[in-house]
């Protein structure tokens, strides 16, 4: 069951890193950050919506409330200004350049007072009693949150090297994921010390255990566990994979994102807005990532400070599991995720603990050896 | 409907195109023809926004293209089939239809288009499940040609729609080249088999090395020494 929740983790993960591959042709390395600032950005939201030893909930940070009101006031000003003032060029299409970039800010800063209310909803379903929609709201507010942070990335860091040579996208993903790590070092950030984030579900006793022998007193030795998080947690994880599935193979968008992960020049041809598209993967991967860190949390509550190595450790498993898939593969994603997380644990169970890395490692030199191009990843034919 | 004026392109260092002009009206076929290397397939990208010119404009219905990305000029029903047939190879034909009208929401429009599509090439039709990778090099042009007509062109772009297809497919592609034209859309087609091209257009430009070295009717350009010689293969005696 441990394998089947941390695996189907380390899909959601590797699922960004496989979209984005699939799409930029580039690893990447901030997508572990994001997963992190998932993590932590659940933790500060369950405090605030009442999840503290005491039971009254922490105040909303200020600079949060400031920081969003001025990305709305900006975005609502260049909106305007950019509707009213200035013309667009001639022979363009819809709306000059300061109006769009002013309707993007705006987005951005009335999604984040939209993460706000849901913080304030969630302190009031907790207050009501109703915790686990509480814990459902705070999840949709970790994939808002990341989901908007993955767009900014995306914009400020790796839309103006959209033609520069690979290389320097991935030292640039480099800095963006040591830039993500010190900012949530800061002390009005999540700090240097490590937390313990409150658990949304209750546990306990498992919620029922297979192949255990009953003992006389009605108690149950030995068999296996199965927790209600490891349930939600898997089950909403795979939830989220199909929800995925269904929308890359069988809608427009979908259709969309694989036409530019093919040929973005063709997929322009076709009319598609390959720039959109490719923001629109981005926020995917991020919302996919924010999830699988507030079940993480849920499941190992020890929260270190973003920085650690142990976050590294995991979003290079996941790393991994999209190789042992078959990068790009988004079906090879989910697998390898899953298989990554059967090794660790089997490995850990049935070998020895030590060796939890060893195995995930050895898998990926096993598979690049055996096939290099990951289980379900096709060869590489380039084409002339 | 296209004016293209004194279209300079280049990549890098290299020049691949020098003060390009060309018109296309309503209505027309024009073709554009020349060797390897003259600068067609760069003609067209630039028409459809892929490459940025280095000087030069483009107009289109009165509207110059320049601030144009290629997805919002794919929106003004300027559609290019590509060369080397740019189909989507992973996906069925069915799905690389949808592609070619993926910026219309007309359900019905949509259906109605597909259906005269696959009227055009019934061959399609038998393989509307089928992964277009699999499809045989004409089936794959036959798919690029109703792909793009799905965007309902105004201006249709073809670039060497005969390129490695065997005479007897070549002459049907060409058919329908001249049936979409009659139903109302305009093309510009970049061909290297000047034969054919000058059979089915109205005018005609010859392109060598980035510049337009000949231009005019097509059956005058057909009935020319130089492009009998330089571009149909005839052998002159003593040659
Ligand atoms: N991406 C590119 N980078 C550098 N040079 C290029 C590029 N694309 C084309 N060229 C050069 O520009 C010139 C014109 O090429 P273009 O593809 O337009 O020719 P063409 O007329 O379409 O030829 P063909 O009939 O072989 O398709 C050639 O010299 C070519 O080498
Ligand atoms: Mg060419």
């Amino acid at each position: 069951m441990d394998a089947l929740a941390v695996g189907s983790l380390y899909a959601l993960i590797a699922l960004g890193y496989t979209m984005v591959y699939g799409i930029l042709k580039f690893i990447n390395f901030a997508h572990s950050d994001v997963f992190v600032l998932g993590a932590w950005t659940a933790y500060r939201a369950a405090l605030c919506a009442g999840w503290t030893n005491d039971g009254v909930p922490e105040p909303i940070a200020r600079w949060v409330l400031w920081i969003l009101g001025l990305i709305a006031a900006v975005g609502l000003v260049l909106a305007v200004v950019g509707r009213t003032v200035v013309k667009p060029p001639p022979g363009a299409l819809g709306q000059s350049g300061p109006a769009r970039a002013g309707s993007t800010l705006l987005a951005v800063g009335v999604w984040g007072w939209a993460c706000v209310g849901l913080v304030l909803l969630a302190r009031v379903l907790k207050a009501g009693g109703m915790e686990y929609v509480a814990g459902g709201v705070i999840l949709l507010l970790a994939m808002g949150t990341c989901g908007v942070v993955g767009f900014c990335i995306e914009r400020l860091a790796y839309k103006p090297l959209r033609k520069a040579p690979r290389l320097n996208v991935l030292i640039t993903a480099i800095g963006v994921s040591l830039l993500l790590q010190n900012v949530g070092q800061l002390d009005w950030m999540f700090g240097t010390q490590p937390a313990r984030m409150p658990s949304l579900v209750a546990q306990d006793k498992p919620l029922l255990t297979i192949l255990g022998t009953p003992n006389a007193d009605g108690s149950i030795a030995g068999g296996v566990n199965v927790w209600l998080v490891d349930v939600i947690g898997a089950g909403t994880a795979i939830i989220l994979m199909i929800a995925l599935d269904r929308l890359v193979f069988q809608t427009k968008i979908g259709r969309a994102m694989r036409a530019v992960s093919y040929n973005p020049t063709t997929a322009a041809l076709m009319g598609i807005p390959v720039d959109r598209v490719i923001s629109f993967t981005f926020v995917l991967g991020a919302v996919l990532a924010a999830a699988a860190g507030f079940l993480y949390t849920q499941k190992y509550p020890g929260l270190l400070q973003p920085a650690t190595g142990t976050w590294v450790l995991l979003g290079l498993k996941a790393f991994v599991a999209a190789v042992v898939g078959g990068i790009g593969n988004i079906r090879g994603a989910m697998a390898g995720g899953l298989l990554i997380g059967l090794i660790e644990f089997f490995g850990v169970g049935y070998v020895s603990t030590e060796y939890r890395d060893v195995y995930v490692f050895g898998l990926l030199i096993v598979v690049l050896l055996v096939r290099p191009s990951g289980l379900l990843g096709k060869a590489v034919a380039e084409k002339v | 409907m296209l004016e293209v004026s004194n279209l300079c392109v280049n990549y890098g260092a290299i020049k691949a195109l020098h003060s390009v002009s060309l018109t296309v009206g309503k209505g027309e076929i024009v073709t554009l023809i020349g060797g390897n290397g003259a600068g067609k397939t760069t003609t067209l990208r630039a028409i459809s926004g892929i490459v940025k010119p280095a000087s030069g404009s483009i107009i289109y219905d009165g509207r110059p293209l320049a601030t144009l990305a290629p997805h919002e000029i794919v929106r003004l029903g300027l559609i290019q089939a590509p060369e080397g047939r740019g189909i989507f190879p992973n996906m069925t034909v069915a799905e690389n239809l949808e592609l070619g009208a993926f910026t219309r929401n007309d359900r019905a429009g949509i259906e109605a288009d597909r259906e005269k599509a696959l009227g055009l090439f019934p061959r399609l039709r038998e393989r509307i499940e089928q992964n277009a990778g699999t499809l045989s090099g004409g089936e794959q042009q036959m798919l690029a040609i109703a792909r793009a007509l799905l965007a309902r062109p105004k201006l249709l772009l073809l670039d060497e729609p005969s390129l490695g297809l065997a005479p007897q497919i070549v002459q049907v592609i060409f058919q329908i080249i001249r049936e979409i034209n009659a139903a109302g859309t305009t093309i510009l087609l970049v061909e290297q088999n000047a034969h054919m091209a000058l059979k089915v257009a109205h005018r005609a430009y010859v392109l060598e090395v980035g510049r337009v070295v000949m231009q005019g009717p097509a059956a005058e350009l057909a009935a020319s020494d130089e492009v009998q010689d330089h571009y149909m293969g005839r052998k002159r005696a003593g040659h």
